[in-house]
């Protein structure tokens, strides 16, 4: 895992990209993309195939949507909720199957296994959190949220916040970046001999399943709490 | 080195561009599929919602005309069964009507014959009787005349004759 990551510096700014991240990003993105579209090319009124597919994905996440709050006010959650559990599934899946490395450095990953994306992806959805909590509720009462039910819970709440955000993010890096880790160590030890590949493989095998459910898990999870900290932030009764 | 790959990003340089990066797409990314994905899929998702709903509604509207034909023909089985009742009841009594009439008739018929019978008996009684009353006159006269013919003389007998003439002729 000790790969250099193949960084490159837009134009003397100090903007530094890791283009393997970029590239794994755009690939999550494309393929999302492909499979949301190809399944929503030939909408029928009885759905076949690929619809049933990707309609089973949106009573899932309006699922989850309607167990942490009123679907009037989570209703317009559902396509940021479907994107954000597709983009982070295919993200996790996609380091899983191989790694590659051209020259020392690292360049087909998970995009979730980088903590930079992840805490992008989390910040997102609590900016939007905010956002949308002035936005429906009103400057006062979205303020007020911060010193109920009593006062002296204002600091807390303020932590809250930030320790929200950070576990959010890093909770979902820790878990694939993890799964993705032990994956390179197996396989290089696989790799280093007929005994290492035979005491490898086994643990390879679990291991690829077992990451295959956590980066399920994890694209739920994600989701999950996305719309919990959302409701907290726009639903009266929090 | 492997402790910088569990700190934010490589020690050397922060990737701050892969956040700008990040936000870009994944907002490319939500528009993209709200214009070619999702709406089309709520679209014909709230579209199938409604025709289901459409459906239920006419299958109930469907049930109750059901409900109210199947009433109707209750009704009209009901209606045709008392009707035939009484379509029964009255052959019955019509037929009931003719049996009292034809034994009255043949009660009749039979009276009238016995009458015409017990007449004709009557006829008959009364004919015999005349017919013996003018056997027996005439009988009585030929014993009378045979008797009177030993006894009586001439005159008398002229007498006799004329007296019985006479009393033919009033009986007459």
């Amino acid at each position: 895992m000790n790969h250099e990551a193949p960084m490159w510096e837009f134009m003397d700014t100090g903007i530094h990209f890791n283009l393997a991240n970029v590239l794994m990003m755009t690939i999550a993105s494309l393929i999302v993309f492909i499979i949301a579209v190809t399944a929503t090319r030939k909408l029928a009124m009885k759905p076949t195939g690929i619809q049933n597919f990707i309609e089973w994905v949106m009573d899932f996440v309006k699922n989850i949507i309607n167990s942490n709050m009123d679907w009037r006010t989570g209703g317009q959650f559902l396509m940021l909720g479907m994107t954000l559990i597709l983009y982070v599934f295919v993200s996790n899946m996609l380091g899983l199957p191989f790694s590659i490395v051209i020259g020392g450095q690292l360049w087909w990953k998970s995009p979730t296994s980088d903590p930079a994306i992840t805490l992008t992806l989390a910040v997102m959805v609590m900016g939007l959190s905010h956002y949308y909590g002035i936005k429906m509720r009103g400057m006062k009462n979205y303020a007020k949220t911060y010193v109920q039910p009593m006062g002296f819970l204002f600091p807390l709440k303020i932590i809250e916040e930030f320790a929200n955000t950070l576990t959010l993010g890093l909770r979902l890096y820790g878990n694939i970046y993890a799964g993705e880790l032990l994956l390179t160590l197996l396989a290089g030890l696989g790799t280093s001999s007929v005994l290492g590949a035979a005491t490898a493989v086994l643990p390879m095998l679990a291991w690829e399943g077992f990451s295959i459910f956590v980066g399920s898990i994890q694209a739920f999870i994600f989701t999950m709490l996305t719309m919990v900290y959302l409701s907290h932030k726009v639903s009266d009764d929090h | 080195m492997l402790t910088s790959n569990f700190v934010l990003g490589q020690a050397a340089h922060f990737n701050g561009g892969d956040i700008i990066f990040q936000l870009f797409i994944f907002i490319i990314l939500l528009a993209l599929l709200k214009k070619f994905a999702w709406g089309p899929l709520m679209g014909i998702m709230k579209e199938r919602e409604e025709h289901v709903a459409n459906e239920i509604e006419a299958a109930e509207v469907s049930r109750k005309e059901a409900l109210k034909y199947l009433e109707e023909q209750r009704e009209i089985v009901k209606q045709s069964r008392t009707e035939a009742g009484q379509l029964i009841e009255n052959a019955k009594q019509q037929g009931e009507a003719q049996r009292e009439d034809i034994i009255n008739q043949a009660r009749a018929e039979a009276e009238r014959v016995k009458e015409s019978a017990k007449r004709e008996i009557v006829q008959e009684r009364e004919k015999a009787v005349a017919a013996l009353r003018e056997q027996v006159a005439s009988l009585s006269v030929m014993i009378a005349s045979k008797v009177i013919e030993k006894e009586l003389s001439s005159a008398d007998q002229e007498k006799l004759i004329n007296e019985y003439i006479q009393e033919a002729g009033e009986g007459k």
